[in-house]
């Protein structure tokens, strides 16, 4: 077969791709960066956090329990811990003059494993001594530093919010998809489910679904029910939007174009209806890290969640409860400081996606 | 044997008490490599026929109450959803009005052709075949186009990449549903033009649906002029053209806008289509009709072969 007759000549410079105009818009709402910069570092810290804090999560330092933060300090070229004593018994200490320990790059200490599966010992900095604790951000009553407990927690707490976003988005999209394509009963029976589980207050259904589980999980198998109760609840709500979305969608034209073609209903629902809905998806999921992140607080700080020794930040901040250590201890209140950011980066770098998709702003 | 039979093809939308019938009484056929122009007002049915072939419109809201549809000697309405799937792209493609709502607008057009290529030639699913297709439809620097989004291309360009994904698996009967009314009339004539080329290139037959009638002269071998659900006229574009013999065909025909003669006013059939659900007893279009007597409005009209080739569905298409 030959070719017909071109009709007029192409303009040779490729236009924009839909990212790439979004992208573009991105990066002019500073706000936003600023909110994608902290999380990138934040998600980055947690996947090092081994090798950046000084010691395991479950470092035991009994002789100082509550200690305040304690930085290293500068002396001439050398970089130096004081130590430090508890004098009347009652965790207050005090610094003991002349008595220093230098602070060492790169020191061997406690094994942990790399990206969960390389075996390591090497930290970033540390004493290699006791006696003369690294406390960046004070300890707990164990003596544990709350600085690598953080760090540790983020593993956990970061991680639960993207995986139970994945897991409740991916299951709102395609059930959400399937209930406004097809309609009639399956949508009627699908929607009322959906319903059902939204008319049921999140905090309840939280923990009544916990007692469904039996009470003695390892780590890993609690990590996992965290985030399956969250996602449970989460679905829902995405599915509605997905589905009204879907109903819309459905009657555009390059539907019926693609059930033309002989396409099957699953295919044109995830590969025509379900891109469409990206955009808004995006924003959605964005805006929504910062519930997964709570929900699992919430869980470990009632004590049905992240058990100890295993560090949570909401597991870490029951232990600050209680009036009278906040009082006396209120550094034990730095995974809070963390959550503070941690969901006031996503909300701003959400807000941010939300105008970058929105084709009218500028 | 024909390519399409359609035989007393009835369909309702809803049901039972609700039905309100959408397609009453159609029969036509379409033979290979023929062109058949289906003309009629806007909603008197001939997009539901049309999307009736493949079996496309929603059941429900939309009830099949009687006929055939044989598609190669086989009934679709009676297929299974894997053997609709089969034909529908693979022996029967459509084309539908508004090219830039028929391609998704989040893909590349390079890749919605290739999903038509891999649903029916799974072997040929590759740039090179995509590209070669895209020559055949005339774009112009098919090469780099592939990577374009639907939004980058103008709406002529857009119904060419519909064509290219129609013809993609070499169907046998192209189905144009008004293929140029979203376009400006330079483009209409390119892609009328188009058509008709790669019909006598590839030897497929087209179902062409339009209320254009200066289309039919240029496209058509056979017209069928649908009124309210029915076919009123059947016959050979040309001696339809030349010679109309239903009223409503008439007074269609009269309505065309000329840019010569001395008329100063447009003519337009008095009255509108009766709505579905609402149809006159008897003859349709009587009460739009110059030439009704009292029994039109008595039963509906039968379609008569008044001549060999040519059905009319009026006992008094001899009077003027």
């Amino acid at each position: 077969m030959e070719t017909a007759e071109p009709i007029s000549i192409a303009e040779p410079k490729l236009a924009l791709s839909p990212w790439q105009l979004f992208w573009q818009r991105l990066k002019r709402r500073k706000i936003a960066m600023a909110g994608g910069v902290i999380l990138i570092f934040l998600y980055l810290v947690s996947l090092f956090a081994g090798f950046i804090s000084p010691y395991n999560y479950d470092h035991l330092n009994t002789n100082f329990s509550f200690h305040r933060p304690l930085w290293p300090k500068l002396s001439g070229i050398r970089v130096i811990m004081p130590r430090s004593e508890s004098v009347t018994g009652n965790f207050i200490y005090q610094e003991v003059p002349n008595d220093t320990e230098p602070l060492h790059f790169f020191i061997r200490g406690d094994k942990y494993k790399l990206f969960g599966f390389i075996p390591a010992s090497i930290h970033l900095f540390g004493t290699g001594d006791d006696n003369y604790p690294v406390y960046l951000f004070g300890s707990d009553q164990f003596g544990r530093d709350i600085f690598s407990r953080l760090l540790y927690g983020s593993q956990i707490s970061l991680s639960i919010g993207l995986i139970g976003i994945f897991l409740s988005f991916a299951f709102g999209l395609i059930i959400g998809g399937i209930s406004g394509y097809f309609s009639g009963a399956t949508d009627t029976v699908i929607m009322r489910f959906c319903e059902l589980i939204m008319s049921i207050p999140a905090l309840y259904l939280i923990i009544s679904l916990r007692a469904t589980f039996p009470p003695d999980m390892s780590s890993a198998q609690i990590y996992a029910m965290i985030i399956i109760i969250l996602s449970f609840i989460g679905w829902a709500g995405m599915a509605r939007v997905i589905r009204g979305m879907t109903l819309s969608l459905r009657e555009q034209q390059f539907v019926l174009a693609a059930r033309a073609l002989g396409q099957s209903h699953l295919k044109i629902i995830c590969r025509h209806i379900l891109p469409n809905t990206f955009s808004y998806v995006i924003v959605a999921a964005t805006l929504s890290v910062p519930y997964y992140i709570l929900g699992e607080v919430v869980l470990s700080f009632l004590g049905v969640g992240i058990q100890e020794p295993q560090a949570s930040w909401g597991n870490m901040l029951s232990a600050a409860e209680d009036v009278q250590y906040l009082q006396n201890y209120p550094w034990l209140l730095a995974p809070s400081a963390a959550i503070f950011i941690t969901v006031l980066a996503f909300n701003f770098l959400g807000d941010g996606l939300r105008d970058a998709a929105d084709t009218k702003s500028l | 044997m024909n390519l399409l039979e359609i035989k007393n093809l009835k369909m309702d939308f809803g049901k039972n008490a609700e039905a309100l019938r959408a397609i009453d009484d159609v029969s036509f056929t379409i033979g290979t490599g023929e062109t058949v122009c289906l003309v009629g007002e806007s909603g008197c049915g001939k997009t539901v026929t049309a999307l009736s072939i493949a079996r496309l419109v929603p059941t429900p809201p939309a009830n099949y109450v009687g006929g055939e549809i044989l598609l190669n000697g086989r009934d679709t309405l009676k297929m299974s959803a894997r053997e609709l799937q089969q034909i529908r792209g693979g022996v029967v493609s459509y084309v539908f009005q508004d090219p830039g709502a028929s391609l998704n607008p989040v893909f590349r057009i390079g890749n919605q052709i290739k999903e038509s290529l891999k649903l029916h030639k799974p072997e040929k699913a590759n740039d090179a075949e995509v590209i070669r297709l895209l020559k055949l439809v005339g774009i112009p620097a098919p090469e780099s186009r592939i990577k374009n989004y639907p939004f980058e291309m103008s709406g002529g360009m857009q119904q060419r990449v519909m064509i290219a994904m129609a013809l993609a698996s070499e169907p046998k009967l192209l189905v144009a549903d008004e293929p140029t009314t979203a376009l400006d009339v330079t483009i209409q004539a390119q892609i009328l033009d188009l058509l008709s080329e790669l019909k006598q290139r590839l030897g497929m037959a087209i179902l062409l649906i339009t209320h254009n009638l200066g289309i039919v002269g240029d496209m058509a071998d056979r017209v069928a002029v649908m009124y309210a659900g029915q076919i009123v006229e059947l016959a050979p574009a040309k001696e339809l053209l030349r010679r109309p013999l239903h009223p409503y065909t008439k007074a269609l025909m009269n309505s065309v806008p000329k840019l010569r003669g001395d008329a100063d006013r447009l003519s337009a059939i008095p009255g509108n289509v009766p709505r579905i659900g609402n149809f006159p007893p008897g003859c349709r279009f009587a009460p739009r009709c110059p030439i009704a007597k009292p029994e039109c409005s008595e039963k509906i009209p039968e379609l008569l072969e008044v001549e060999p080739g040519r059905f009319v569905r009026c006992p008094f298409w001899k009077t003027s």
